[in-house]
């Protein structure tokens, strides 16, 4: 639970975007579509709808 | 060591308001030796871990070290943001001061190894738990840039500087703007997430490390746009 708390925080989701975004970026980067792009937009994607999800 | 040194400010203003109001009230002796333990255990933590980290590749270091710094970064960001525009309290440092020195008085006296158990214990974990955190920002900024130490200085100039305010003071510190440094990690912390996390997933930045000063001028932007856009759903709705 401590942990859980820690590393994941308030919103697991958040979390588990990232991981997601991650997944993407890494996929993009083996193919020859430049990838530098997805983080960021993902970033400030995920960190919108958990704001909009606290400020409820 | 900005990064380090901001978090490290955070968190040991946080950590004094607890530990100034159990030596107020359960005596000096137990807090100051809880307080103490506590950092020579995240101490021993970034001791036994920086070496640890210096043998991984720095591909896959950085992935895992943009990936914790993004998951931390964010929640830093959140907090401020929601803080900034008015959906969230902003912390009050006299508020916890008040809280832990009333449980403090009423908390029953039990004498452990020569110290108040209580005071020892509430001590130790508030500098242990808030400390952690710094610990891992210590070990992630300073092993992705070749230096620890550097990292832990910044970190320990800013517990200094804090406590020496504290201790000239002698109450907590609520006039320390807390949001404010807690935004400024948050950026930071995300960009440098975002930066080596892209690279640990394989990306080549446009222009190299170049491209850094361009992600942290878009974390900044998002972050201040999402505030004023909060703030006016805050008013459309008060």
């Amino acid at each position: 639970m401590f942990w859980w708390d820690f590393i994941v925080g308030d919103d697991w989701r958040v979390a588990v975007g990232i991981l997601l975004a991650f997944g993407l970026t890494a996929l993009l980067a083996a193919t020859s579509v430049p990838a530098w792009w997805v983080l960021p937009l993902a970033v400030a994607a995920v960190l919108w709808l958990s704001l909009v999800r606290a400020a409820r | 060591m900005l990064s380090a040194f901001l978090a490290s400010a955070v968190e040991t203003v946080e950590a004094l308001t607890i530990v100034l109001a159990i030596g107020l009230t359960r005596g000096w002796r137990s807090a100051l030796a809880g307080a103490g333990v506590a950092t020579l255990a995240l101490a021993a933590v970034v001791a036994a871990l920086g070496p640890a980290l210096t043998v991984i590749p720095i591909e896959v270091l950085r992935l895992v070290v943009g990936g914790l710094l993004l998951v931390f970064g964010l929640q830093w960001l959140r907090k401020a943001i929601l803080r900034a525009s008015g959906w969230k309290a902003i912390r009050d440092e006299d508020a916890v001061f008040a809280r832990e020195r009333a449980e403090a008085a009423t908390a029953p006296d039990e004498e452990r190894a020569g110290v108040d158990w209580y005071g020892f214990t509430i001590s130790f974990k508030a500098v242990l738990l808030e400390g952690l955190e710094v610990a891992f920002i210590v070990l992630t900024f300073g092993s992705t840039q070749g230096s620890i130490p550097l990292a832990a200085v910044g970190a320990a100039a800013a517990v200094i500087l804090v406590v020496l305010a504290g201790i000239l003071v002698r109450e907590p510190l609520s006039r320390v703007p807390e949001n404010t440094l807690a935004f400024a990690v948050g950026v930071m912390l995300t960009t440098f997430g975002i930066f080596w996390g892209a690279e640990g997933a394989g990306v080549d930045w446009p222009g190299g490390d170049a491209a850094l000063p361009g992600v942290l001028a878009f974390v900044l932007l998002v972050s201040f746009a999402f505030v004023a856009m909060l703030r006016r759903q805050r008013v459309a709705v008060a």
